[in-house]
């Protein structure tokens, strides 16, 4: 069932928070782009433009450096959303020793143990068990270590491809055979590197896969960062009260290639040219002045100190120090620190 | 001191273990209400329950995955691997999570996990279930690969890779779950990277692990008799290889014969060659003589079986020809 939005129930306040962390993504990204092609970046860079409302709607739901985030090789922004500071994934994608993974990672292996922020996995499906198994964690140290600070939800994001993988359905079974505090997001941006969804799976709807295994699940319009708040604050109110998973299913689309070594030539123009009209910072824009909620002047200043923040983690990465050769081992054992 | 079979000092272990440390928990195929396929966790799952003994739906590469997230986050997952030719299914989840995802994430997350359970070659179990994974995993960065031969040394080394910090593939044979051992009655632990010295010798270095262990030391019975003298070790860690104790005596032998039960094509053995030939060449007089299973499926047939795996008269021919008159 596609979620409509019944009532809105934000504060103004909220809705900037929702907006600025929107921003952060879409800047961020942008910048990424800039710095692949001036050679400041390397490798497959996946960039998340058009996507923000999906990240920012769930991950700005759930308790920051409380609840657990898992993402996928296009991974920048959930890190952002999660708290992980622009500077440390920015160094990162400059390959510094002051990045988040030190270095060791790059674009599709971000990760903070301190933020809760799992990973940054680069094959598809792979994350999907490993953030149920953060969720089993919770639930075993509630459960069998009766630890009562143990009601971490985790949010589990993945895209359309990746639910054609035995992984999402075997993790599936199992979140719902145990009842894990988890929240499974797929991103449904309709095509697959150049494999569009509708010539890869037998039945488009993702959201109908949930009851299958018994767990309730939701098509929701991911380009409506209020749609997908909603639904998401209900599914982990579910998780935290140790009522299971939940599904959701975002229907977005990535405003950019697969990665920045994409051509992009399957796409047709028209399909792009209407979900360009659908941009989520826009529809929010638009939604916060309708409603009073905020004014043109305090959107533009939003822009102006995120830019800044973006440039500066640009200068933060460039002044970082390269990893040390002498260092190349380090961090492979759990003896190094 | 009392005399334990093999699988129960496993069990023995698993259970100080989890009693010791309530983040320590065991996953897999039939570990609990069944007790295990080698009753290695029979009856545990009574005393620590479903959770801690968490039977699982056959989906290897997904619960060795959430095995993954639970150790990031703190808990210490113990994988039984039903058989462990089961874990190619899971090879991705070893791979790259258990074994690289400590590195790539530049030190953010531990993954202290022990991944265990029966490999070898069996009796007439068929190409599937007798194969001998831990050459296809050393080449994968990360990870800690032990194997284990007698109920002595499987009960210590469980317990210490139960407390490494570091994922541990560790490796029983499963054809040695019924050995039986007086076992010290006070707590023990085995450091997970040191060989084991079994004989003492002079004539020869005799390199081997897990169940050819006891293939060599029946061809040691004949080679002794007829006035040889070799040095047998374990290899017990067969990533990272304990070089000390091996170049220790090859500056004694000068000589050496590797038994092992995996394959020839790949396997450990043909690593202990390069990395000798990277350090000790200087030692050899002899070129290193290599008895490995023959590059073939297991057949199923019971002679044939038998022909793919180095017997204990291959060993006695391979030193007698090594060592010759030189005795």
């Amino acid at each position: 069932m596609l979620q409509e939005l019944t009532n809105l129930s934000i504060t103004a306040q909220e809705g900037l928070m929702l907006y600025e962390d929107m921003v952060l993504g879409r800047t961020f990204e942008d910048k990424c782009a800039e710095m692949y092609y001036r050679g400041k970046m390397f490798g497959f860079v996946h960039l998340y433009n058009g996507q923000e409302a999906v990240a920012t709607g769930v991950i700005r739901a759930m308790r920051r450096d409380h609840d657990y985030v898992c993402s996928t090789y296009r991974d920048h922004v959930h890190a952002l959303s999660a708290g992980v500071p622009a500077n440390e994934v920015m160094a990162e994608l400059f390959g510094k020793a002051t990045g988040c993974s030190k270095g060791r990672g790059g674009s599709m292996h971000i990760f903070s143990g301190k933020h809760n922020f799992l990973g940054g996995f680069a094959f598809v499906a792979e994350g999907i068990p490993v953030a149920a198994g953060a969720a089993f964690q919770s639930k075993y140290r509630r459960e069998v270590m009766n630890d009562p600070n143990a009601d971490h939800v985790t949010a589990c994001f993945f895209g359309d491809g990746a639910t054609n993988n035995g992984q999402f359905f075997e993790t599936l079974n199992m979140a719902s055979l145990w009842s894990l505090p988890i929240i499974f997001v797929v991103e449904n941006n309709k095509w697959a590197i150049g494999m569009q969804h509708v010539r890869a799976t037998s039945d488009i709807s993702i959201y109908k896969k949930a009851a299958v295994f018994g767990m309730p699940g939701f098509e929701v319009d991911g380009m409506d960062v209020l749609a997908v708040r909603q639904v998401a604050e209900e599914a982990v109110r579910r998780a935290r009260a140790g009522e299971g998973p939940t599904l959701m299913e975002c229907m977005t689309y990535r405003f950019r290639g697969h990665s920045l070594a994409d051509p992009d030539e399957l796409r047709p123009k028209a399909e792009k040219d209407e979900w360009f009209g659908r941009d989520p910072i826009k529809i929010l824009a638009a939604k916060l002045l309708e409603l009073d909620m905020a004014t043109e002047q305090e959107l533009k200043s939003i822009d102006k100190k995120i830019q800044t923040l973006v440039e500066d983690s640009v200068k933060f990465a460039e002044t970082s120090p390269e990893p040390s050769p002498d260092e190349l081992y380090r961090f492979q054992f759990a003896e190094d620190e | 001191m009392a005399e334990v079979t093999f699988f129960n000092a496993l069990r023995a272990a698993l259970d100080e273990e989890m009693e010791r440390d309530p983040t320590v928990y065991i996953m897999g195929e039939d570990v609990g209400i069944y007790g295990g396929s080698y009753k290695v966790t029979k009856d545990l799952y009574k005393k620590y329950g479903d959770l801690r003994l968490l039977d699982t739906p056959i989906c290897e590469n997904s619960f060795t995955g959430m095995a993954v997230g639970s150790a990031m986050t703190g808990l210490r997952p113990i994988i039984e691997g039903m058989n462990m030719g089961f874990l190619l299914l899971a090879f991705n989840q070893i791979a790259n999570n258990a074994g690289m995802l400590r590195y790539t994430s530049g030190g953010n997350f531990k993954i202290p996990m022990v991944i265990r359970g029966p490999g070898g070659v069996g009796k007439n179990l068929g190409a599937e279930h007798s194969q001998r994974l831990e050459a296809y995993f050393q080449a994968v960065p990360g990870i800690k690969i032990v194997s284990c031969s007698t109920p002595y040394n499987a009960k210590g080394l469980l317990k210490s890779a139960i407390r490494n910090d570091n994922p541990v593939l560790f490796f029983e044979h499963v054809l040695l779950y019924n050995l039986k051992e007086n076992l010290p009655d006070e707590e023990y632990l085995l450091p997970l990277d040191k060989a084991e010295i079994v004989r003492s010798g002079k004539d020869v270095t005799i390199l081997t692990y897990s169940r050819m262990r006891y293939h060599v030391l029946k061809a040691v019975e004949t080679l002794t008799q007829k006035g040889y003298d070799p040095e047998i070790i374990d290899l017990i860690s067969l990533k990272p290889l304990d070089l000390e104790t091996i170049s220790t005596s090859l500056r004694k032998t000068h000589r050496l014969v590797i038994v092992e039960e995996d394959m020839r094509c790949g396997g450990i053995g043909a690593e202990i060659i390069a990395s000798i030939n990277d350090h000790f060449f200087d030692e050899l007089d002899a070129p290193i003589v290599r008895l490995a299973s023959l590059d073939v499926p297991t057949p199923y047939n019971g002679t044939l079986e038998n022909l793919t795996i180095v017997q204990p008269e291959d060993i006695i021919k391979a030193v007698e020809k090594l060592l010759g008159n030189k005795i």
